[in-house]
């Protein structure tokens, strides 16, 4: 299996790559960590006319630490935000849940932007940016806007992004001191894309609840003074409300008492380092 | 900004297990078929071309990466190391290799060279890795031999060994 033959645009900067997705539109597509996109040309599934790699662009490597958040451009792979020192005290649910993202060697290449752009209903990452009060931000040319990724989210490998559009970097709201978080997933092998995954975060007001893999977008819900002995039932009431439908993989029965076993999981542990 | 057109090959160089080394290229060609076809370095093997099975796994610029999933335009001046970098001499094997030989960590062999880049770079990195990190590095690899047992008691010994050689050096 072999990719169709395609026009390959090496960019130097942000800008560049920018420019030649407004210019190109549906017939181009970024190539950033290739770890899905070239997966699927191999298949044939995409047949992108114009390649723009927009990993060699010094200016779209960077992380920043900004009003309260961190800032990820287009060319950050998983691996190196991952051996970030301190990404564990700024951000412990998103170091908790790059590990699960695919294999050592997938995260070497691939990218934070690349798996939010792909979208795919069982990715942690986009999970973690919904979960986190996450933004992202998409350049036309020139311009710019900010989405809140749960409206960026519109459905199974599908999002607000419009052709002629790029994510230029994706934000991630840091975990408050004293916020506890937790993190379960369930794949039938180490490595693989989650059946189902969820993310709890808990602070003294708030709890706030994520489950992916069920949805074709990341679902969240936050509860008002959740007491640990309501757990279960919220839990319950949540799995009955999701849209949990049977596949290949899983049974939607299947899918529900993942949802309430990691549930409980992941709110044991977010409660567990709570102050 | 350079553009690479459809319909030609375009020169690539870059370094190969630590010598100078160039090739052309269409942008389609798969690193993996640049190394195999036009290097003629078949030691790195080619399964699902899609990411999945770990046979095609090289190192590009220090870490593990799947050679099926990169552009061989896409190396240009990159470091690239495959399984032919490993032996350090010919008829010698590294200590990981020969690790393999004495657990029997290999049969038919299809998904030995990824593996060994994998671990080869696991070993150099963290040089104390445990069992449990090996598991996780080879979870990026099937083999539908061994079970996985054997390649676990040779990825440990070898690790042993290493750092023995480094106390005594
Ligand atoms: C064996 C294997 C296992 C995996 N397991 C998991 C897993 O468990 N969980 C998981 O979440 N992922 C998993 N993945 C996928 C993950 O590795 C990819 O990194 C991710 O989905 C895509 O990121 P990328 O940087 O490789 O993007 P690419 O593959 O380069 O691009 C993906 C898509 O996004 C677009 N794109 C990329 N960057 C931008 C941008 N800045 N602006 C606009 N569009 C952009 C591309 O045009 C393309 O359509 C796995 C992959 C493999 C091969
Ligand atoms: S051939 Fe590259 S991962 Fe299978
Ligand atoms: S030795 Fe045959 S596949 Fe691993």
């Amino acid at each position: 299996m072999k990719p169709a033959a395609f026009d390959y645009v090496r960019c130097e900067t942000l800008d560049e790559a920018c420019e030649v997705i407004a210019q190109t539109g549906d017939d181009a597509r970024i190539l950033a960590g290739g770890q899905s996109l070239v997966a699927m040309m191999n298949m044939r599934l995409a047949t992108p006319a114009v390649l723009v790699d927009v990993m060699p662009a010094p200016d779209a490597r960077k992380v920043a630490a900004e009003n309260g958040t961190l800032k990820i451009f287009a060319a950050v792979r998983q691996a190196s935000l991952l051996d970030d020192p301190d990404l564990t005290w700024r951000n412990p649910l998103l170091a908790r849940m790059l590990p699960w993202v695919g294999h050592p060697q997938t995260r070497a290449r691939g990218t934070i932007c690349g798996s939010v752009a792909h979208a795919d209903p069982s990715a942690e990452i986009p999970l973690a940016l919904a979960a986190l009060d996450g933004k992202v931000i998409l350049r036309r040319g020139r311009k710019r806007r900010s989405v809140k990724a749960t409206d960026f989210f519109l459905g199974m490998m599908l999002t607000d992004k419009a052709d002629d559009e790029m994510i230029e970097a994706v934000t991630f709201a840091d975990v408050q001191q004293g916020t506890g978080t937790g993190f379960a997933e369930f794949g039938r092998r180490k490595g693989d894309f989650a059946i189902v995954a969820c993310a709890a975060l808990v602070s003294p007001m708030r709890v706030r609840f994520a489950v992916g893999g069920v949805n074709d977008t990341p679902f969240v819900r936050d509860w008002d003074n959740l007491s640990p002995q309501d757990d279960a039932e919220a839990l319950n009431a949540l799995a009955w409300s999701l849209d949990a439908r049977g596949d290949l993989h899983a049974t939607a029965r299947y899918r529900r008492d993942l949802v309430r076993h990691l549930g409980a999981q992941a709110l044991k542990e977010a409660r567990s380092c709570a102050v | 900004m350079r553009r690479l057109t459809a319909t030609e090959r375009h020169p690539v160089r870059f370094t190969l297990n630590g010598k100078p080394a160039e090739g052309t290229a269409h942008p389609r060609m798969l690193l993996s078929d640049f190394l195999r076809g036009v290097q003629g370095a078949t030691g790195t093997h080619v399964g699902c071309e899609h990411g999945v099975c770990g046979a095609c796994t090289v190192r590009i610029d220090g870490a593990m990466a799947r050679s099926c999933l990169t552009f061989a335009v896409q190396i240009e001046g990159a470091e690239i190391d495959t399984v032919e970098a490993l032996a350090p001499a010919p008829a010698r094997l590294s200590v990981l290799q020969d690790a393999f030989r004495k657990h029997h960590a290999l049969q038919c062999g299809f998904c030995t060279p990824g593996i060994l880049m994998s671990l080869d770079t696991l070993l150099a990195t963290e040089s104390q890795a445990d069992a449990e990190r090996i598991r996780d590095v080879l979870s990026g690899h099937l083999c539908r031999c061994t079970g996985y047992q054997p390649i676990v008691a040779a990825a440990l010994d070898a690790a042993q060994t290493l750092r023995e050689e480094t106390d005594n050096a």
